[in-house]
């Protein structure tokens, strides 16, 4: 073969190895890490596996924000106002989580459908809506302050 | 009035792109040299402009001109002056204004410094940065105009600017960012131009170098500053999330690296033209896709500032006629500039050809991991959204390849090495670095198996740089000499690659030694973490300009001698009645200790308490701006500032060409 289509030949194979190794590592990285978004509705219909990784948004419901007197594990309810699910957490919420607000969790739900939270998002400023929420509140029948719509 | 004047200059800057897209592009096709000579002055008139405009903003902003839109819902009268000026571009509005400052001045800047181009190269790159400036002023007054009037009804006072964006290092950061994501395009205009001219030698590879060099290094600087922010500002300790917008950031920068590499190959040996003029198109559409995720609210992220589809869809379509134009522009014209140069497998050329694999798959990794939950949406499969442990699965790897490669690039010779003359070169060094792989982690108990193949191929990285620089001053008659004798392009090279080195031992060690505990103090109580005694004493109320705070104090000794005291905040902006948390750094080269405050417990006057002790997390950013510095050392290097003599034949040659 003529030597510069060998090394062309090469070329094309390296970079096909190369790049199936890289598919590879995307598609074996994919597998555990992705996690599907459910508003609350469906998560008391029993539409989200329990045992693995997924994320809830919402509302979080007035009134429903429990605190532990001796360690920092809270307990909480998202709504979409169809539904609520309880979250249970352990650690420190950010800044600008409170009831009434727009919020997502990300977690595992377990037997009793209660999502054990690794992650909890706020909002990040006054005026913004994670988009998630958003678009559970779009589904739902009712508005972000909880009135029919 | 002073709006007004603004936005009126920024209509005229309009215009004067569009001058410059079109006239000097005119002139370069039919040859009329009196058209393309305009293309110098239309730049800096574009500069004077967009500068303009810019003062007249940040006078509004300043001035608290409350019947500005823009002034009104990001900024305050209290708020302190540096942070009035840095509201400017705190906002979508504001930043866009800010990213057609900086290209203009990257434009002046080609048009000032480049007076050894050729005329008809210049005006053909001044074209491509007048009509990407088109693009940008066009988006800016027609969907985003900054000067739009609150009138009547102008509120007494202003909302007040984000509190996590009042920070020095927001100051500085979206510059300095939008300095490298701006600087690939003149990269991409260089590319552009030569292939509109079909012309690609050593001489573009040598014309288009240093711009990318700085360009990257201002995109280092930029990147390694929003880490830095995020991890003293936003309260968790964190300092890199592969966030949408982070990894934004972080495309260009990888397509970048690998451009900066391809094009060395380019210019020393000819080798990787239509390649490398790939890349260069690569790195600036990333640029650009990473505005349109920002600025179209697509993607959950801090950095989204306000939802607008119809943003969106300007970007979107802006963006697919700078991707689709130029690569139907490459598909057209690459096979005219086509190398034909041969090398041998064991050489330079295809280390640095690894290197562009591993950045450039890389890259694509990073984008489709970024890319994935948008395209699952669009096909109505659900919302899904893809964490960091996808992107360190893929990326640690791909990393770890590099390395080992790295090690090599310098010691290595062009077009044709031998096996055994590595073997020689690099058998001490191997011998060391698995030493120090082995040796020096068991300083840090446990023995950690990740740190040590960190240490590993740092060392190995740090030993193969030591050894070609220690060949070279050996191969001088005397050290000064040999000394004298390292171009700033070498020890830029050996800077930055020091850079890299230190990088991945700082992400290693503070990925694997750290230590966080999130837990209920209450005043006078003490808690030990990783040798270090954090007594909290007790919480007191402070006023700030602009904030009232809850200031926990704490002492922080070790075997009973004190370390640092310490004091995080909570704080609540008066205006907008927002909470932030203001974290308490004890910084070191070693260790950096940090205290977060949480929120009240109880009624006892507890709190709930972040304590983290990070070792070597400055070596991540300090590695950042070796990293930097190396490139823009590398592009001080006088071989890229010689050849004016030469330029009236070059200049001929190529009118003659065209």
């Amino acid at each position: 073969m003529h030597p510069v289509r060998k090394q062309r030949l090469y070329l094309v194979l390296f970079i096909a190895l190369f790049s199936s190794i890289a598919v590879g590592l995307v598609v074996y990285a994919l597998r555990g890490n992705i996690n599907l978004f459910y508003p609350p509705a469906e998560v008391a219909a029993g539409k989200a596996p329990t045992g693995q990784p997924i994320r809830v948004g919402g509302m979080v419901l007035e009134d429903s924000l429990q605190r532990a007197p001796d360690s920092l594990a809270i307990r909480f309810k998202l709504t979409d106002y169809e539904a609520a699910v309880d979250v249970v957490y352990v650690g420190i919420l950010p800044d600008l989580f409170a009831e009434g607000q727009g919020a997502v969790a990300s977690g595992v739900l377990n037997e009793e459908g209660v999502l054990e939270a690794t992650e909890i998002l706020a909002k990040h400023d006054e005026n913004y809506m994670p988009p998630e929420v958003t678009h559970a509140l779009e589904n739902s029948a009712y508005d972000e302050k909880g009135n029919a719509k | 009035m002073i709006p007004e004047i603004g936005h009126f200059a920024l209509i005229l800057a309009l215009c004067l792109a569009l001058v410059l897209a079109s006239v000097p592009a005119w002139g370069a096709w039919r040859g009329n040299s009196v058209a393309m000579a305009l293309a110098p002055s239309l730049a800096v008139g574009l500069l004077v402009f967009v500068g303009i405009s810019f003062g007249c903003l940040a006078t509004a902003f300043l001035q608290d001109d409350f019947t500005v839109a823009l002034v009104a819902s990001h900024s305050n009268t209290l708020l302190p002056p540096m942070y009035k000026f840095s509201a400017v571009w705190g906002n979508h509005e504001g930043s866009l204004v800010l990213w057609a400052l900086i290209l203009a001045m990257w434009t002046a800047a080609v048009a000032i410094f480049s007076s050894q181009l050729p005329l008809l190269v210049l005006s053909r790159v001044l074209s491509v940065m007048g009509a990407i400036a088109v693009g940008f002023l066009s988006f800016s007054l027609l969907t985003s105009n900054p000067f739009a009037r609150l009138l009547p009804g102008a509120p007494a006072d202003g909302a007040d600017l984000n509190p996590l964006l009042q920070d020095p290092g927001l100051i500085i950061h979206p510059p300095l960012l939008y300095m490298g994501y701006v600087g690939f395009s003149v990269a991409f205009a260089f590319a552009i131009a030569a292939l509109l001219g079909g012309r690609l030698d050593a001489s573009w590879a040598r014309w288009s170098r240093p711009w990318t060099n700085i360009a990257w290094a201002f995109l280092s600087l930029g990147i390694m500053l929003g880490s830095w922010w995020a991890y003293y500002e936003l309260g968790w300790g964190g300092w890199w999330f592969w966030d949408p917008v982070e990894n934004a950031s972080f495309m260009p920068w990888l397509a970048g690296t690998a451009l900066v590499h391809s094009l060395a190959a380019t210019e020393k040996r000819g080798l990787f033209k239509s390649w490398t003029v790939l890349l260069a198109i690569f790195a600036f559409s990333l640029s650009l896709l990473g505005t349109f995720l920002v600025r179209s609210g697509v993607l959950t992220s801090v950095h989204a500032f306000a939802v607008d589809p119809e943003r969106g869809m300007f970007v979107l379509v802006f963006l697919a006629l700078v991707v689709g134009g130029s690569l139907t522009l490459y598909a057209l014209r690459a096979p005219a500039v086509s190398s034909r140069v041969s090398f041998d497998w064991v050489s330079r050329e295809s280390l640095l050809l690894c290197n562009n694999v591993v950045f450039l798959v890389a890259a694509l990794t990073v984008l489709f991991g970024t890319m994935f939950p948008l395209i699952v949406d669009a096909l109505g499969m659900g919302k899904v959204s893809v964490g960091p442990p996808y992107f360190n699965a893929v990326f640690v790897p791909l990393m770890a390849l590099l390395v080992p490669v790295m090690g090599l690039g310098p010691v290595s010779r062009w077009k044709r090495d031998s096996l055994s003359r590595w073997r020689g070169e690099l058998l001490i060094p191997t011998v060391v670095a698995v030493l120090c792989g082995i040796t020096l982690p068991a300083l840090h108990a446990p023995y950690n198996i990740w740190v040590a193949l960190a240490v590993l191929l740092s060392s190995w990285l740090l030993l193969g740089l030591l050894k070609d620089f220690w060949q070279r001053l050996r191969n001088a008659s005397t050290t000064a000499g040999g000394l004298r004798r390292l171009t700033p392009g070498y020890c830029g090279m050996v800077i930055a690659h020091l850079g890299f080195a230190a990088c991945v031992i700082g992400i290693v060690a503070t990925s694997q030694y750290s230590v966080e505990h999130d837990l209920k103090m209450d005043p006078g109580d003490s808690r030990e973490l990783a040798g270090y005694d954090f007594r909290f004493i007790e919480v007191v109320q402070v006023r700030g300009p602009n904030f009232v705070a809850d200031e926990a104090r704490f002492e922080v000794t070790r075997d009973g001698v004190p370390v640092a005291s310490m004091s995080p905040q909570k704080r609540r902006y008066l205006a907008s009645g927002s909470v932030m948390t203001e974290a308490a750094i004890d910084a070191g080269l070693f260790r950096d200790l940090y205290v977060a405050m949480g929120e009240p417990v109880g009624e006892s006057g507890a709190w709930a308490m972040r304590l983290h002790y990070k070792p070597m997390v400055r070596w991540m950013w300090l590695g950042a701006i070796l990293m930097a510095l190396g490139a823009f050392t590398a592009a001080a290097d006088k071989r890229y500032r010689r050849q004016r003599t030469a330029a009236p034949a070059a200049n001929k040659a190529a009118l003659h060409g065209a």
